[in-house]
């Protein structure tokens, strides 16, 4: 019996998403065609940005159809310090510690071939951003800042940001600010418009999409230049829309907002949390504690003295999905800078595990992992001894 | 059996792998991630440490359908392999990087992990073979000479063969391997062998060497001691080396001259002519024996000897004495260089081997 609980990876389709996407398909047009197939597909398509859009509180406008999460944040860190740096000179990007690669990546891009500067904010033990940090850094010199770009919640530790003082805090100091919310997009409510965020940027395979559909919310007084040129079938974006990957992200969308607060969610996972704990001497939870302050599908556990790949290995063979956090290209687990920069030592973050739940977690998955899981740290202690 | 088929990327291991499979065992495939960072993709293979070296493996392990995995190895292969390269190089030894991964990473830090792990074995695509004797596990000679690997496995011992699996030694030929990987529908059937060392993506070792151990100039020696020329840097010599000495004169009697030891504490290189060269013992005091120790290592055993991956065994007789295994050939042998491994044979079977720490000259300085 496969046991799956690795959904911040990926988190399966469910029939619903799968149906309409399918049948959408079968429509054959291109939504910028004019006749009256281009009209259909042109239907679907905006049916499926406007249930995004309901989706992130935002207007249809506002909603930049992608080619998923990493698409979305490149477009608006390397988009938003592009528009900023237009007619002015503002080489400073502003980001914790802590960031999914794509932020990472990208900020490195730009600090390496545009001159940016970056400004590396420092996080709590928690995993959360040290607000003061920020404001010390937004106040060094506001006029040079072209953009703050931050995770609304950790795809690690599942901490949520305190994303409305983050924002707020960034405005009085005239910068714009991106949040990366594809961790947190299905998990906490995410209201674009509430945050006051510039640029939110979602993944639709997080939440039981399609991969390969994603979108940025972009607010209406918001700029990026685009990534690609070729059409300007969007603001901000070319390239031929998918009219099925936006109906089927339209209803995965849907359905992940109706499911909040994901109670059930959350009560697996605190019982899967407390299981841990007592049950695997050395085990300690990682980022925020369960509550408002922590995603309800993730779990994050570092287990000192045990490799996370040995873990991975051993669950594998148990039959039970879950991740270290992250890999690069090769496959290999990567002492996690999340870890890091929250302060865990070394020889700590090196037997990480992040066991995340969803929308198909069972009683049953959370007992199979709790069952394995004492015999595999007790196992991988004794392969890196 | 519960296997851990080590697959680098090449078609050996994927054969390999494949026949444990078929073998009925249960088998997982794991590829060492060596290099933290993997390079580019390079045409070829040298069998490990690139992305692509990575990705061929996967492929092999989905058709076979067993479960895949990467482990990082990176941190341990760059202390206890390249590191020690370097530093070998740096003393004016030879090493050999290959018998250094065998003996502390593929049997080492992987067979340990894989034992703590639940694994009875590790399987690789080596060309040897491990046979089971009246006194524990062997270490043979493969029945391809030509691809014959037994020298660089030569650093293990009993314990570690009791748990090593060489599906491919009693493989005839190459050609062979390469035949059975294509009707397995294996796509690394045709990959080009590795033959360099992996971690040296160019291939040049020398210009490698010289980035890392820095280079000075010193003089270059005769075998009375009298300077004869200068060097760039006495490390990137290696005994018995003829080429890019520069000397720029002839020697008195017209005949080429060779390396014959370099000193890297004085930055000396010196050279002499080549019957110089000659060694009639060599010794060393870091040995081990692959399987049991010979019950006349004391006295003395006859044996062959063979000091490079594709020398010629040469008849010899070996002892320890002093904690050391000294090897007294029976006649002089050349390209013996400290650093080197001497892996002792007896037929076909690995008796055991040292890291050769000093050799004796069969033509004395005054001869």
């Amino acid at each position: 019996m496969a046991v799956y609980l690795d959904h911040a990876a990926t988190s399966p389709m469910t029939d619903e998403v799968l149906a309409a996407y399918t049948q959408a398909l079968r429509v054959v047009g291109n939504p910028a065609s004019i006749h009256g197939a281009g009209q259909a597909a042109r239907e679907l398509l905006e049916t499926g940005r406007e249930a995004v859009a309901r989706a992130l509180g935002v207007d249809p406008v506002e909603v930049v159809l992608t080619s998923g999460g990493t698409e979305s944040v490149n477009l608006a860190v390397k988009g938003m310090f592009w528009a900023r740096n237009r007619g002015a000179r503002r080489p400073r990007v502003i980001a914790p510690l802590g960031e999914h690669h794509a932020t990472l990546d990208a900020v490195a891009w730009l600090a390496r071939h545009e001159g940016a500067r970056v400004d590396w904010v420092e996080l709590d033990a928690e995993g959360r951003i040290r607000l003061d940090a920020l404001a010390a850094a937004l106040a060094t010199d506001p006029d040079d800042v072209a953009l703050v770009t931050a995770l609304w919640a950790s795809n690690e530790v599942g901490t949520v940001q305190p994303v409305e003082e983050l924002v707020a805090l960034a405005h009085r100091y005239g910068a714009p600010v991106h949040l990366d919310a594809v961790a947190a997009f299905g998990q906490v409510p995410v209201d674009v418009h509430a945050a006051g965020a510039d640029a939110v940027s979602v993944s639709a395979h997080k939440v039981g999409g399609p991969v390969g559909v994603g979108a940025l919310a972009l607010a209406r007084t918001a700029t990026v230049e685009p990534l690609l040129h070729g059409g300007d079938q969007q603001r901000g974006r070319s390239g031929t829309q998918d009219a099925a990957g936006a109906v089927a992200f339209g209803v995965a969308a849907t359905r992940a907002v109706a499911d909040l607060p994901l109670a059930r969610v959350a009560a697996l996972r605190d019982r899967l949390v407390e299981g841990v704990l007592a049950s695997v001497d050395g085990a300690v939870l990682r980022g925020a504690p369960p509550g408002p302050g922590r995603v309800p599908g993730n779990a994050h556990f570092t287990f000192a003295g045990a490799d996370g790949d040995a873990l991975l290995y051993l669950l594998d063979a148990a039959g039970i999905a879950v991740s270290t956090g992250s890999a690069c290209q090769a496959g290999v687990a990567e002492l996690s800078h999340v870890l890091l920069a929250m302060g865990v030592p070394e020889a700590e973050a090196r037997g990480a595990l992040r066991i995340t739940l969803g929308h198909d977690t069972t009683d049953a998955d959370v007992d199979a992992l709790l069952d394995a899981l004492p015999d595999a740290v007790a196992r991988a202690r004794a392969a890196a001894s | 059996m519960k296997i851990l088929a080590a697959m680098s990327g090449g078609v050996d291991s994927a054969v390999a792998a494949a026949r444990a499979v078929e073998a009925g065992h249960d088998v997982v495939g794991v590829h060492l991630a060596l290099s933290r960072m993997p390079g580019t993709l390079r045409t070829g293979s040298r069998g490990c440490c690139t992305v692509e070296d990575a990705m061929d493996a996967r492929r092999a392990a989905a058709k076979l359908g067993i479960p895949f995995y990467v482990w990082d190895f990176s941190e341990r292969f760059r202390a206890d392999v390249v590191d020690d390269f370097v530093a070998e190089y740096a003393a004016g030894r030879t090493p050999n990087p290959c018998m250094r991964c065998n003996e502390r990473i593929k049997f080492a830090a992987l067979l340990d992990k894989a034992l703590a792990l639940g694994f009875d074995a590790v399987v690789t695509g080596h060309y040897a073979e491990v046979r089971q004797g009246p006194d524990g596990p062997e270490l043979h000679r493969a029945a391809a000479w030509a691809k014959d690997q037994s020298y660089v496995l030569g650093v293990l011992t009993a314990e570690q063969l009791a748990h090593a699996w060489f599906p491919l030694g009693a493989t005839p030929s190459k050609a062979e391997v390469r035949a059975e990987a294509e009707a397995r529908g294996l796509s690394v059937a045709a990959k080009p062998d590795s033959h360099d060392i992996c971690f040296i993506p160019d291939g040049d070792t020398r210009g490698w060497l010289a980035e890392r151990v820095g280079a000075q100039e010193g003089p270059i020696l005769d075998r009375e001691g009298n300077r004869i020329g200068t060097h760039p840097g006495a490390a990137a010599f290696t005994v018995g080396q003829r080429k890019g000495l520069n000397i720029g004169y002839p020697a008195p009697d017209g005949r080429p001259r060779f390396v014959l030891e370099v000193r890297p504490k004085t930055n000396e290189v010196v050279v002499g002519p080549r019957e110089a060269l000659a060694v009639s013992e060599l010794a060393g005091s870091r040995h081990t024996w692959a399987g049991a120790q010979p019950a006349d290592a004391a006295a003395g055993f006859a044996c062959e000897v063979q000091v490079r991956a594709h020398a010629d065994p040469v008849p010899a007789v070996a002892r320890v004495e002093a904690g050391e295994l000294v090897i007294r050939v029976d006649e002089p042998i050349e390209g013996v260089a400290p650093g080197q491994t001497a892996v002792v044979y007896a037929g076909t079977r690995v008796v055991g081997q040292c890291t050769i720490d000093r050799t004796v000259s069969a033509v004395p300085v005054d001869a």
